[in-house]
């Protein structure tokens, strides 16, 4: 407002225009930026038990076995709508120590007639242990391709941190199976 | 008020307050409502203990409930006490300071002594007001040490219970007749609140429900256990609750999921431990039974009867009763193509099976099994004058799902013209 | 967004308005473009009306009567989006229009051509948005917060279109916004000084520097649709890696601010017809401007209060609820200085003043039901229910229209020149009043008894309460014809208005004579 005097209010007023324009643009950037943003809260918080999409880097020699606890691990699969396949752990529960490499598997079938891409979404509760829950080996890394009536044994590999809270006795990682054919081949971590 | 409608009080009252008289009941909440609408202080004149579920609030049946409640209730008495002082105030001006009245209009307008004070006196009523919710916050959100496991996976527009490690799983879905709906019958007491088949819980034990989704948002509600959690595909939230006394408590689903968003209720049936132990097992043996359903013979009356069922069930809602369907969103199956071309019986059951891409139709592959396909199916083939004659078995439906297509099994020789006269129509 | 300010412009016009149709689409009048704003906003206000009547046909009994579930999630989203983006938004930029110029003794907008266009692109964009119920699949039924997945993946195809509208709406109001901003800025006259302003100015200034905020954070969320449907991206597709809870942050991030955009103009209205008719300066002038800034500043770090149930952590539901709690002190600082205002005033009661009477206990209740869903652990029971429905109709109607209906009576005398029918429009008053009460309060017990919002049919319990929200919403949708009559009758003719008609009113616009002119303040006034 210091320089009203010397310009015209036309001029100002373009000013104005041009500045408020640019908040503008750049509040619509912002809007693409919470996307980012978004993403590092959540590997930050754990928030929807988002986990890491890339292998756990494990080392079986550093690695300590906290066996004064046992860890109860769950695992629930669901199939999104559309998703034809048969899909479920072997197992539906793992009990291990901290430290201690937990595998399982999970077995994938598509029983249907054409080639699919399959995308599993890990999740897991309770919010607070989802980065304490590391995965050596997972098919959600990358999507899963099934030919025609193809059965698929996929190996689980998991680690509970010796970091975990105390009072969580209990985890449960779920896998939600998509069908991403039409997306086409990929890793999540992209 | 009570004139108005009077079956519906009634159906509310009769559930609410099955030990007490129905008449006093009635004199109650009509004084409590009364209440309600003549001033704001009505409600907590009449009592917390005589409110009805239709006007307050429930208390519920869990610890959590009966807390939310009292947060309720305070803050409520809070904001009427307030509301008292200011508006009382108000109207004071209103009557006393009117030209009408001779008043003179004074011309004070500042003072920042009042400004502190009326910012500083109401954020020490919020500290106070949010030092008991946190604490609450914090207990629902304490979810170690769960006895009981549910998986709830919000389906449009239907519920799947699992329970996690019992490899016990079933789907849950409105049962009130489409004929209430659409008001061509009386309608039941608990209309649009009953299910099938209620999820069936333990009474004092640590529940632990994992809730996700196969399509879209969906919320799980039951107000009785004050637990509200939204299924989102791809991503499990939890919730849990521990529940006092034996009963069957009803909610609804609270996150708009597309159209029959009001017509996916949820019924819980808590029974007692050893009831609940009971049931466990009976439920597993009947899982069990309906795996070999599948290998048993399906003659074709069967079929028709149990693929109506299905039919007016899952298919009707977008399909109709009558088979025609509202077109172009939903197509008619009477007399369509698809259901009565001979050489079209694998594409139908592969419509069924995986749906449509990009229109309402879903696939049932994981919500109906192998015999309630192949019902649903034949009937569909011979209902409404389609007549087909042919029929598709349980068998074969489970070998679509081993093989990924349809082949006719030698076995189905039922090939005799079938007529459904009441379908039909004649 | 290319118009400028032609240097040309003033000199060309000093005569009165053109004739025919060609005034109305040429103009560059803030006048013309201001009744323009209210007219187009009536017309959508009947049109989101019409919607809310078959929501409540349909809800005065039990079962499905009317439509069907398919049409009503269409009706239920239709009436939000255009009560938001058509009736609302649009009025108060109207009135902006109308009024901040002769507030701050400016002659026009300082961007008139694109004034004009930020008018225009309106009906096109209502037009596309309403005629997405005409196409294939209905039009948008996925609720005016339109959640992914269901307004992505399951959405019908019309989704496209709405889009679109939603962008050009967007465009139009950011464009009003910048104008205002641009006239509040550098056209006020000499003396004008900020802490001089109106209290109307100060809270458009402020809503306006809301909508440039987040309006271009809503185009954005609606892109990442449009690019999830149509270009394969997976922004809220949990399946390609994206997160469906994602959408809500976005989306909330602009609907909170966007639900103060709402209200605050009427903050200001209420300020300006309260004194008025109290006869007596408005209490704690500065205290108001501080409310209104915080209450702006708060609206930007409260937005996840829309989502307590989608699982949040522990810690950021604790942040939010403080937050949100948080706002109930600037807002009760504003509803204490109104009292205060007329405390000890000489009131008279003419329409403009009911309605800001009763904009005041009416929005205070809906403030109060705010407080009470702010709790966290509370808003488990009250989240997605009728509750909800009554506190945002209370904060809305009362709060958006009934300030809206205050201001049209307090200044129509100077737009038309003539005065209204005062018998009549207490009757709209009275009307609006019961009318609005009957369909909202009984909200709250069925909300608390349970009943989810956004359904078609009901369990029995709440039957009755449901037939009294209906008949008061078919009294109210009734009554605005009445409104609509009394606004023509003023038009047309009707008792002679002064310059200054109410006694107690004060500002710059009062010093015009009534009807205001074409051009007014073409030579600054001077301001003492």
């Amino acid at each position: 407002m210091a320089d009203k005097d010397d310009k015209s209010p036309i001029d100002l007023s373009r000013r104005t225009l041009i500045r408020s324009g640019l908040v503008a643009g750049g509040m619509f950037g912002f809007g693409f930026a919470m996307v980012p943003i978004y993403n590092v809260f959540c590997k930050v918080t754990g928030l929807n038990g988002k986990t890491d999409p890339n292998p756990y880097n494990y080392n079986a020699e550093t690695a300590k076995v906290d066996t004064s606890r046992t860890i109860k691990v769950q695992f629930v699969a669901t199939k999104n709508t559309g998703m034809s396949w048969d899909f479920k752990p072997t197992v539906t529960e793992v009990l291990v120590h901290p430290g201690q490499v937990g595998e399982l598997e999970f077995v994938a079938r598509n029983p249907t007639e054409k080639q699919m891409i399959g995308q599993a979404i890990p999740s897991v509760t309770p919010f607070q242990a989802t980065n304490y829950l590391h995965k050596v080996e997972c098919f959600c890394f990358t999507t899963q391709t099934l030919e025609a009536g193809e059965e698929k044994v996929m190996p689980l590999r998991i680690i509970v941190d010796q970091a975990l809270p105390r009072h969580i006795t209990k985890l449960t990682l779920s896998y939600t199976l998509f069908d991403v054919t039409t997306m086409g081949e990929r890793t999540l971590a992209s | 008020m009570m004139l108005l409608h009077t079956p519906a009080l009634f159906h509310s009252i009769a559930e609410r307050a099955s030990n007490m008289k129905s008449a006093s009941k009635l004199k109650t909440l009509f004084f409590l409502r009364l209440g309600w609408l003549v001033g704001l202080t009505g409600t907590f004149v009449s009592g917390s203990a005589l409110a009805d579920w239709t006007v307050n609030m429930t208390e519920g049946v869990t610890a959590v409930s009966r807390s939310v409640y009292s947060l309720h209730m305070i803050i409520f008495l809070i904001c009427v006490v307030i509301g008292v002082l200011v508006f009382g105030v108000m109207f004071y001006s209103i009557l006393v300071h009117r030209k009408s009245k001779g008043a003179v209009p004074q011309q004070f307008h500042e003072s920042t002594l009042v400004e502190v004070l009326w910012t500083t006196v109401p954020f020490l009523i919020l500290v106070g007001m949010a030092i008991p919710a946190t604490k609450t916050l914090i207990d629902i959100y304490n979810t170690d040490e769960s006895e009981v496991d549910i998986k709830i996976t919000g389906y449009q527009w239907k519920w799947q219970y699992e329970y996690v490690g019992e490899g016990v799983s079933f789907f849950s879905s409105l049962n009130t007749p489409r004929e209430q709906i659409q008001n061509s019958r009386i309608k039941n007491p608990n209309y649009l609140l009953e299910v099938d088949e209620p999820l069936v819980l333990p009474v004092g034990k640590k529940v632990r429900f994992l809730v996700t989704a196969a399509d879209v948002i969906h919320s799980w509600w039951v107000p009785a256990f004050a637990v509200k959690r939204d299924a989102i595909p791809g991503f499990i939230n939890e919730a849990w609750t521990k529940i006092e006394r034996p009963g069957i408590y009803r909610g609804q689903c609270a996150e708009l999921c597309g159209k029959d968003h009001g017509f996916m209720p949820i019924v819980v049936d808590v029974r007692s431990e050893e009831d609940y132990a009971k049931w466990l097992v009976e439920r597993k043996e009947a899982a069990a039974k309906e795996r070999m359903i599948l290998e048993e013979d399906w003659p074709m009356d069967r079929l028709m009867t149990t693929g109506k069922k299905v039919y007016e069930k899952t298919c009707a809602v977008c399909h109709q009763v009558n088979g025609q369907g509202m077109p172009p969103i939903f197509p008619a199956l009477k007399g369509a193509d698809l259901v009565v071309d001979k050489a079209r019986v694998g594409d139908h059951v592969d419509i069924l099976m995986n749906g449509i891409k990009g229109t309402a139709m879903q696939s049932f592959a994981n919500q109906l099994n192998e015999a309630e396909i192949a019902a649903v199916i034949t009937y569909e083939r011979n209902a409404w004058g389609n007549n087909t004659g042919e029929m598709v078995t349980p068998k074969e439906i489970l070998n679509y799902r081993k093989n990924g297509k349809y082949t006719p099994d030698p076995d189905n020789k039922t090939v005799t013209p079938f007529v459904n006269t009441k379908q039909a129509g004649l | 967004m290319t118009a400028v300010t032609d240097t040309t412009h003033h000199d060309d016009h000093r005569h009165g308005p053109a004739k025919g149709l060609m005034r109305w689409v040429l103009t560059t009048n803030h006048k013309d473009i201001g009744s323009m704003y209210l007219w187009f906003s009536f017309a959508m206000f009947l049109t989101g009306g019409a919607m809310a009547m078959i929501i409540r046909a349909e809800l005065f009994q039990p079962g499905l009567q009317i439509v069907e579930p398919a049409f009503f999630n269409q009706m239920t989203t239709m009436h939000g989006l255009i009560m938001v983006f058509g009736a609302v938004m649009p009025a108060f930029v109207g009135l902006a229009n109308w009024m901040i110029p002769m507030m701050i003794g400016a002659p026009d907008m300082a961007l008139p051509r694109m004034n004009n266009w930020s008018f225009w692109i309106l009906p096109f964009a209502a037009v596309m948005l309403v005629s997405t119920l005409f196409m294939e699949g209905g039009g948008p039924n996925f609720g005016w917060t339109f959640y992914a997945p269901l307004s992505t993946d399951f959405a019908p195809p019309s989704t496209t279109f709405f889009i679109f509208a939603i962008h050009m709406l967007g465009i139009s109001s950011i464009m009003g916004a910048i104008n205002i901003i641009a006239t509040i800025l550098n056209l006020r006259a000499p003396g004008m000084t900020m802490m001089k302003m109106p209290l109307f100015v100060w809270t458009w200034l402020i809503t306006a520097y809301l909508l440039i905020a987040v309006m271009p954070v809503l185009a954005g969320a609606v892109t990442m649709m449009l690019m999830d449907i149509h270009f394969g991206t997976s922004f809220f597709n949990a399946g390609g890696g994206g997160d469906p809870v994602l959408f809500q942050h976005i989306f909330w991030f602009f609907g909170h601010p966007e639900v103060y955009i709402m209200i605050l103009p009427s903050f200001g209205i209420v300020s300006a017809i309260l004194p008025a008719f109290a006869r007596k300066p408005l209490f704690g002038y500065t205290s108001m401007v501080y409310a209104v800034a915080s209450i702006a500043f708060l609206s930007f770090i409260v937005w996840a209060h829309h989502m307590f149930t989608v699982g949040i952590p522990l810690v950021g539901e604790l942040f939010f609820m403080y937050a949100t709690m948080l706002i109930a002190v600037p807002t009760g600082v504003k509803v204490f200085n109104w009292v205060s205002t007329m405390f000890r005033g000489s009131m008279t009661f003419e329409t403009p003043m009911l309605f800001s009477i009763a904009f005041v206990v009416l929005f205070t209740i809906g403030g109060f039901s705010g407080l009470m869903l702010s709790i966290a652990p509370a808003d488990f029971q009250y989240h997605d229910t009728y509750f909800v429905v009554a506190h945002f109709h209370y904060v809305l109607v009362p709060g958006a229209i009934f300030a809206i209906f205050a201001a049209t009576y307090y200044w129509l005398p100077k737009w038309t020149g003539h005065m209204y029918d005062e018998t009549l429009a207490k009757t709209h008053f009275w009307m609006s009043f019961i009318g609005m009460n009957l369909t909202f309060f009984p909200m709250h017990f069925i909300g608390l008894a349970g009943m989810p919002r956004r359904i078609p049919d009901y369990a029995l319990q709440f039957a009755d309460f449901n037939m009294i929200a209906s008949i008061g919403g078919f009294m109210f949708g009734v009554t605005q014809f009445l409104f609509l009559f009394i606004v023509i009758k003023c038009i047309k003719g009707g008792e002679k208005a002064e310059a200054k008609p109410w006694d107690g009113a004060d500002g710059l616009e009062w010093s015009l004579p009534s009807p205001a002119p074409y051009h007014t303040f073409t030579t600054p006034p001077d301001v003492k």
